[in-house]
């Protein structure tokens, strides 16, 4: 593990499944994530991705490559376009920050069709020789 | 973007520090059919989220204080009317913008999650892709078992869908607050480093801060002392004697509620200067807005413009 180390890229198809089981299992009902013909009376094309899911499909792409013992510290994301369904996510990090704990900041991009979906900073806790 | 018409961003800020949640605690304890169903959307298989000793997605934090399908019951009257006023005002989307969440102590299954939450920060009007609209920020302090167990920083953008209708109203010339066919002013923007000066008003004083250290006075209201950078003050009631330092007459845009009738007639606003010697922005009253002069003397009083505002204005006297 060492600054500037790239993190294998995760692609995550967005489906409409997805997006509403995120949703639910959140337990965000908010009729955008879940009913297309309410969402785009309120001007959007589609159903979209809350961002409960989005932040957790980004703690489980750093979990992922850190393994089960990494601790999650932080996790702050911004969002840009949104994920709509028949779209695909593509999740990239760097490390871009490491102390001599074993702490490193990831940033962390989710691109789609339509530009950068996501865009964050997790801070993770990695245990000795985990990683 | 900032906009001296926005009159409801005035109204909006008041809000900030304001609580958007008290005492307010998780639907459910923190359990595994639950976690396990999180796992399941987000295709997470972490070994650490099962079995003996799991403990929850640390990125579920906010999901244990949802509402849910039977909404929240523990938002506070503050948070409700803050959206009320922005949907009375057109802004009736939502959309979440970004999350910061930091977490202090894993959450395993059995551990009730109370949490208290603030309404933070709320932007100036901002344009965006989707539409223009404000940034609302909540911070909400997650406890689990009692103990602090993570913190959830929340931004969404409160917006008129682009192209679509509203977002204007209650914004520009002739529509702002209305009570009773009457415009009214602006409400002050009222926070901790000004609540003094604003006490002061309400009990007709007009109170200017005094640095302790180096005793200075300063105008407007400051968390410290220009000349010294000490942050300890007290301070000191104005005698209400002044004078015009300087004067500008405002034609357009009019604005009715600052002129004396409901017309949107031109009206004077002045610097003056105080017997004390720190000068404030106020307006000239008794005197026809085309005869302020500077240096003229003029009297503080205090004006009731509505039911709920008054302020600090000074009286002038011709010749």
């Amino acid at each position: 593990m060492k600054v500037g180390e790239e993190l294998a890229p995760l692609e995550i198809a967005v489906t409409r499944t997805l997006i509403v089981a995120g949703a639910v299992a959140s337990r965000d009902y908010q009729d955008v994530h879940h009913d297309a013909g309410l969402a785009q009376q309120k001007g959007s094309p589609d159903i979209f991705m809350n961002i409960l899911t989005t932040n957790g499909l980004v703690g489980r792409y750093v979990t992922d490559h850190f393994g089960p013992s990494a601790v999650l510290r932080k996790v702050a994301i911004r969002l840009g376009a949104p994920n709509y369904p028949g779209d695909t996510m593509v999740l990239s990090g760097t490390i871009t920050a490491l102390d001599d704990a074993g702490t490193a900041e990831v940033t962390v991009v989710g691109a789609n069709g339509l530009g950068r979906h996501v865009t964050g900073t997790v801070t993770v806790s990695v245990p000795e020789g985990s990683a | 973007m900032t906009d001296t018409a926005d009159q409801l961003y005035g109204r909006l800020k008041a809000y900030e520090g304001r609580a958007s949640a008290t005492a307010g605690v998780g639907k459910d304890l923190v359990n595994e059919p639950m976690i396990r169903h999180w796992c399941e959307a987000m295709g997470d298989g972490n070994p650490a989220y099962g079995g003996p000793g799991a403990i929850a997605p640390p990125t579920m934090l906010q999901a244990w204080t949802m509402g849910g399908l039977s909404g929240h019951t523990d938002r506070s009257g503050a948070y409700d009317e803050l959206f009320g006023l922005l949907d009375g005002a057109g802004y009736t989307s939502v959309v979440a913008t970004d999350c910061e969440q930091e977490y202090l102590r894993p959450l395993r299954p059995g551990d009730r999650i109370t949490f208290d939450a603030v309404i933070e920060a709320v932007s100036e009007r901002k344009t965006t892709k989707l539409g223009t609209g404000y940034f609302i920020t909540t911070r909400m302090d997650v406890r689990a078992a009692g103990e602090p167990a993570g913190t959830h920083r929340f931004r969404i953008l409160k917006y008129a869908p682009a192209g679509g209708k509203g977002g204007q109203r209650g914004v520009g010339v002739g529509r702002g607050l209305r009570q009773g066919g009457r415009s009214l002013r602006p409400r002050p923007v009222i926070n901790r480093d000004n609540a003094g000066f604003w006490q002061g008003v309400a009990e007709h004083r007009l109170l200017i801060q005094r640095c302790r250290e180096c005793e200075t006075l300063r105008f407007p209201w400051l968390p410290g002392c220009n000349a010294c950078g000490c942050q300890e003050w007290d301070t000191v009631e104005a005698s209400g004697e002044g004078t015009v330092f300087s004067h500008v007459v405002m034609h357009h845009p009019p604005f009715p509620a600052f002129s004396a009738s409901d017309e949107a007639g031109p009206y004077a606003v002045a610097l003056i200067e105080l017997a004390e010697g720190v000068r404030m922005v106020s307006n000239v009253v008794g005197v026809p807005c085309d005869k302020v002069r500077t240096g003229m003397s003029v009297k503080l009083e205090f004006l009731r413009t509505d039911h709920e505002l008054e302020l600090p204005v000074f009286r002038g006297s011709e010749g």
